[in-house]
């Protein structure tokens, strides 16, 4: 692997039959596999091991520490801490890819909405946007990439997780160069965009998708500037109609990086985690303002939605529950950071902001 | 039995042992609420002046910490006093509540409810402990029956082969399911299976009390039985034990019991297993002792090991069983070594 560096957290997986012992039955249950073995990472971190549409919260490779990107008047996203990846397999030429293979999602969305979705000839089992993906093979994720069906499409570019070192290697053997994406913060989406663009020889149409982004938002972040921050709870998960399980952005990564830049302060803003177990008496103590709450894969019906917002009358004297103010948002895209991430950001800066929404839209 | 054990009469003993074995519980679930990753003053929580509704530390106290606390003491006492009956009944030292599939009935049932994210309430009971809870009972009536078909009475060694074998096949059926699940999914089933006693309401300790009164009832007449099954059953039945019938209440009781305990908190880790035989260690091998022992003890054990798992990192969250599995784990080795 030519990037060490962001690959630590992936290595956790090898501390899992350490945590296999905190299952239940000393035996069987424990065995559920490396599939279920890799889930034991913090939540967002599995979601993105399997490369879902849920990846984008998620970690491979975040450093932990990371300094998450400070809001502030500077309504300018920061520059990516590094690159996203490039790598060009020896013996391969250098030319311009034209058949792409991406098992990464957020990456599959990234090449269509700069035009290069006609170059794109294999997608992840978990792509699921935009439309043009339906049609195309799917090759597997993150734990199950399937190497047979990706040379079988004879790709001259595969996007990888950067941790896929096995899938990296043998694409290597075989000839085929491979572009390594890595999760990251808010400004990495732009950040590998134009890595994309570069390596595509796309860089005008990269660019220009890129710095719309960054304009779009630092609009949003300009027009909360100055603006009451609520102090808000992220949860990105939970057990249905229950307050159990409650999983909720920590101080670092994508989540959090939206958070402020929508506009609020995260009540677990000084954990230094992507994803934080918020318990009852968590959530008690850290007396959100607002509870924004994030739905995606399944859609969910407005009664559900409702019923799933009553839940938290079970905690009444938290204020964002005491004051009604509890919004659910449904949608892939608060969990992809692809070229979505500013109708997200959008959405997010409304349903925290709503005494003028209005300003809030493009 | 040790020999100043049996020069005092049971009833003195077992006095003994339930009042030191009760304060320790006791103990465990009084302060167990005091700490936690906030500070609160106790002298807030109490203080009628301040309404509820704007009392943090009242709440904290009532809606968070007690009932995570009293789901810690009864899913503790009822896993390690399961483990005790399954262990008798089997008569195998490494029997444990989720040796014969109950555990991985209710994680399919959970992890099918997680999965499907089934939005369905039933009087204030959510859909991952109700079908974790029939999961249970599901891989038990399928055990019970397979250890039942061929035999007059039930037999241990099917029961035990049946059990072991379910829980590989349900796990095959969870891991089967999973592959197809979304990933957010998959790690809420993962982490239900480490267990969890932030149940942040009484409703599903409420909705499990009549299940474990029943069993505990059982409980109560089983230490007989089961000193008599040490001896092995032709040898129990000759000193007037009807050996089917109590291998039934035994089976059945533990079974009903570790389903409920479950359906709470998840199927926590080691409990089951290793405060028996912890117990077995100070009191001796009379069940008359080791069953309340063991339910006192496991209740304390689980209070402490939920302590140490929500205020250890805090504010970050250790799962349960991790604690347990920690503490209990080295200690199962030695025992394993020391038996040697």
């Amino acid at each position: 692997m030519g990037a060490p560096d962001r690959r630590g957290r992936h290595r956790l997986t090898t501390a899992v039959p350490a945590r296999h012992l905190a299952g239940p039955a000393p035996g069987r249950l424990s065995r559920l596999g490396a599939l279920v073995a890799v889930a034991m990472l913090a939540a967002p971190e599995a979601a993105a091991l399997f490369g879902g549409h849920a990846s984008a919260i998620a970690a491979v490779g975040a450093a932990a520490g990371r300094a998450a990107e400070r809001p502030g008047p500077v309504a300018r996203l920061s520059p990516a801490p590094r690159r996203a990846g490039e790598r060009q397999a020896s013996g391969s030429s250098a030319a311009a890819p034209r058949r792409i293979v991406s098992v990464v999602p957020a990456v599959t969305e990234m090449l269509f909405a700069m035009g290069a979705g006609d170059r794109v000839v294999g997608v992840s089992s978990f792509d699921t946007h935009p439309a043009e993906v339906k049609g195309l093979a799917k090759v597997g994720a993150l734990l199950d990439p399937d190497v047979e069906r990706i040379l079988a499409l004879r790709p001259d570019l595969v996007v990888t997780y950067a941790s896929q070192a096995d899938l990296v290697s043998q694409m290597r053997r075989a000839g085929v160069a491979t572009f390594d994406y890595r999760h990251g913060g808010l400004a990495d989406v732009p950040a590998t965009i134009r890595a994309l663009g570069r390596r595509l020889e796309t860089t005008g149409t990269a660019e220009a998708l890129a710095g719309a982004i960054e304009q779009r938002v630092a609009a949003v972040r300009g027009a909360v500037l100055g603006r009451p921050r609520p102090r808000a709870l992220l949860v990105f998960g939970r057990e249905p109609l229950a307050l159990r399980n409650v999983y909720a952005s920590g101080g670092v990564g994508f989540l959090h990086d939206m958070l402020l830049a929508a506009g609020a302060d995260n009540v677990f803003g000084d954990v230094g985690r992507e994803s934080v177990q918020a318990t009852s008496e968590l959530i008690l103590a850290r007396a959100p303002d607002v509870i924004v709450e994030l739905r995606y894969g399944r859609t969910l019906t407005p009664d559900e939605v409702r019923r799933e917002r009553e839940t938290w009358g079970l905690l009444p004297g938290v204020p964002a529950v005491a004051r009604s103010r509890v919004v659910v948002l449904v949608g892939d895209e608060f969990v992809v950071p692809g070229p979505r991430v500013a109708d997200a950001l959008e959405r997010l800066a409304r349903a925290l902001h709503p005494e003028s929404p209005g300003a809030l839209v493009r | 039995m040790r020999a100043s054990a049996t020069t005092r009469p049971v009833r003195q003993r077992l006095l003994l042992t339930v009042a030191g074995f009760g304060a320790l519980a006791l103990a465990a679930c009084l302060l167990a609420p005091l700490v936690g990753s906030t500070r609160i003053g106790l002298a807030r929580v109490f203080d009628r002046s301040v309404p509820f509704a704007e009392n943090v530390d009242a709440q904290i106290f009532f809606v968070a910490r007690l009932p995570r606390t009293l789901a810690g003491a009864i899913v503790g006492a009822s896993l390690a006093a399961s483990g005790v009956v399954l262990q008798a009944l089997l008569r195998n030292p490494l029997a444990s509540p989720f040796t014969l599939g109950v555990s991985a009935g209710a994680a399919l049932g959970a992890m099918l409810a997680l999965t499907l994210a089934v939005p369905v309430a039933l009087g204030g009971l959510t859909a991952v402990p109700i079908a974790s809870f029939a999961g249970a009972l599901g891989a038990v009536l399928i055990v019970y029956l397979l250890a039942t078909v061929r035999h007059r009475g039930l037999s241990t060694e099917v029961l035990l082969l049946a059990g072991v074998t379910l829980n590989a096949f349900f796990s095959a059926l969870i891991l089967f399911v999973q592959y197809f699940a979304d990933p957010s999914q998959t790690f809420r089933t993962v982490r239900w299976l480490m267990g969890d006693l932030d149940v942040s309401s009484y409703q599903p300790i409420v909705a499990s009390l009549p299940f474990l009164a029943t069993a505990f009832a059982v409980f109560a007449w089983l230490p007989r039985p089961l000193n008599l099954f040490a001896l092995g059953p032709e040898s129990a039945a000759s000193r007037g034990v009807n050996v089917h019938a109590a291998q039934r209440a035994a089976f059945f009781s533990a079974s009903v019991a570790t389903g409920a305990a479950v359906s709470v908190g998840g199927p926590v880790g080691f409990v089951g297993i290793v405060v028996p035989h912890l117990v077995r260690l100070l009191v001796g091998a009379d069940h008359r002792l080791v069953l309340p022992a063991s339910a006192l003890f496991g209740a304390a054990f689980l209070v402490a090991c939920d302590v140490v798992a929500r205020t250890a990192l805090a504010p970050l969250e250790l799962p349960v069983g991790v604690i347990t599995a920690l503490i209990g784990g080295p200690f199962f080795l030695w025992l394993l070594v020391r038996r040697r």
